[in-house]
């Protein structure tokens, strides 16, 4: 018999709110998060994107002053958003021993390791931060967390680009089916909105240049769509086996019903055009979550709003539910955020799980002239979703063809 | 050339910067891990700070010899006579 695993906190720091509730509200009211970048860095290093999405509140208008020294952008940004689920799971108390962490970074602490490089051609090796090391690792930010929560039950950092929030579900799923642990504190953090990545996405021709007009730039199924927009933030989910959950009465959102992660072995950056990688891992997180496609009736679309990324979702969705696509209320929250890259699976799995809750799906912004050949049902204003039991999947993809998708299910 | 007060005073501040303890808490008897819990990886920034602070060099091997922050003082003032 498979451990029910089950949903009790929500967390999240993000460009359109700097906790549940006000991203929430947002998310379901239709805002932008993306703004011009006032810093001196965008004209010193002539860089051809002007603009991203900015977490709405600053980390260290949160943190201590003292704590936040010791971490990465990326891991205050993941400390953040863990407190505020662990808080919100009403946890009082538990066995640390059987609590474990699943907190996945796509890049990691890319700020202080350019830093720390810019000091030590700057002032000498002398100058380098002892601190440095564990800043920079992309194993930080489940250390921070597992450090902050006493998290004894492993402490796991699933790295697979803008594919690793929904894989840190994916694993935590598994962390408690297995026994391993009976709660597990998921998530995912971001912090990159630095001039090196910004550089290093523009050359790859993936991000929007629509410069003149930040707000509407993410702008996913649209088919002026010209690239994705940089966000930074972190989500953070509590799993707990069901049981557990029970016994101390808990709230309980939904069930994570199933998961699931495949790999394109296509192109190292190119989606599969036919989106056979994708399909796999709907079908497969349908599979194991026993999800019929009629029971679908919301998914967190995946969206980054580049020319090519978009598409081949489609025809994943659509190999997977068959005609009944046509029936799901499909969001693509980027357009409000940007993309969080490896943040963004976990905040999107937050609001996924407040799509099933709140039974709403929250808003797609942009969208002007649906791109004739995406023919889902995106929703564009604030939707009630049916009542009964119903389930919404997540989907996340990264470079390197990475696949994760989740599905969750109402309680 | 900085006085013993002037010293101590700005270590103080170099110690409230890195651990946030009160500038008044960092006394010329306090010992840096005992009293300051002040753990390895702070103390070398500390030091670091400090060298740039006081124009002064605190060799690595110096630094397990700084028990307390008289100590400290005491090095800073000769390393800069």
């Amino acid at each position: 018999m498979t451990r029910k695993v089950v949903i009790t906190g929500l967390g999240a720091t993000t460009p359109i709110g700097g906790d549940v509730p006000t991203m929430w509200t947002n998310a379901l009211k239709g805002v932008s998060g993306a703004r011009t970048l006032e810093d001196d860095w965008v004209a010193k290093f002539e860089l051809p994107v002007h603009f991203a999405a900015r977490a709405s509140t600053p980390a260290l208008d949160v943190l201590a002053r003292v704590e936040a020294k010791r971490m990465d952008p990326s891991t205050q940004f993941g400390v953040i958003a863990a407190r505020e689920a662990w808080g919100d799971s009403g946890i009082t108390e538990v066995d640390h021993d059987r609590l474990a962490v699943a907190f996945a970074t796509g890049i990691g602490g890319v700020w202080t390791l350019l830093d720390a490089w810019d000091t030590l051609r700057e002032k000498g090796p002398r100058r380098v931060l002892p601190m440095t090391v564990p800043m920079l690792m992309p194993n930080g930010v489940a250390a921070a967390v597992s450090l902050d929560l006493g998290a004894r039950a492993g402490a796991h950092t699933p790295v697979s680009a803008c594919a690793s929030g929904t894989e840190a579900l994916h694993l935590g799923l598994e962390l408690i089916r297995s026994g391993k642990a009976d709660v597990v504190v998921c998530g995912g953090a971001e912090a990159a909105i630095h001039p090196m990545p910004i550089a290093a996405f523009s050359s790859m021709q993936a991000l929007s240049r629509r410069n003149e007009n930040p707000e509407g730039a993410s702008r996913p199924y649209d088919k002026d769509r010209d690239g994705f927009v940089m966000g930074e933030g972190a989500g953070a989910i509590v799993l707990e086996a069901e049981e557990h959950a029970l016994a101390r009465g808990a709230r309980i959102y939904a069930e994570l019903a199933g998961t699931s992660v495949t790999a394109d072995a296509y192109h190292i950056t190119a989606p599969d055009p036919e989106g056979l990688g994708a399909t796999r891992a709907l079908k497969a997180a349908m599979f194991d979550g026993r999800v019929q496609a009629s029971d679908v009736v919301h998914v967190n679309a995946h969206a980054t709003s580049t020319p090519v990324g978009d598409k081949p979702e489609y025809t994943a969705l659509k190999a997977a539910l068959g005609s009944h696509v046509d029936n799901v209320a499909v969001s693509a929250t980027k357009s409000q955020m940007g993309h969080l890259l490896g943040a963004s699976g976990a905040v999107e799995a937050v609001l996924t799980v407040l799509a099933i809750y709140d039974r709403k799906a929250p808003v797609t912004i942009n969208l002007e002239n649906q791109d004739p050949e995406i023919p889902l049902d995106v929703v564009t204003t604030a939707r009630d979703l049916p009542s009964g039991n119903i389930v919404a999947l997540s989907n996340s993809f990264g470079f390197g063809g990475h696949n994760a998708v989740i599905a969750v299910r109402s309680v | 050339m900085a006085s013993n007060e002037e010293i101590l005073a700005g270590l103080a501040e170099i110690v409230n910067e890195e651990t946030g303890l009160a500038t008044e808490a960092v006394e010329l008897d306090k010992s840096f891990t005992e009293d300051l819990d002040i753990d390895s990886i702070s103390m070398m920034t500390i030091v670091v700070n400090a060298e740039e602070k006081f124009g002064v060099r605190i060799p690595d091997e110096e630094v397990k010899n700084l028990k307390t922050v008289g100590d400290a003082v005491s090095f800073i003032s000769n390393a800069q006579a």
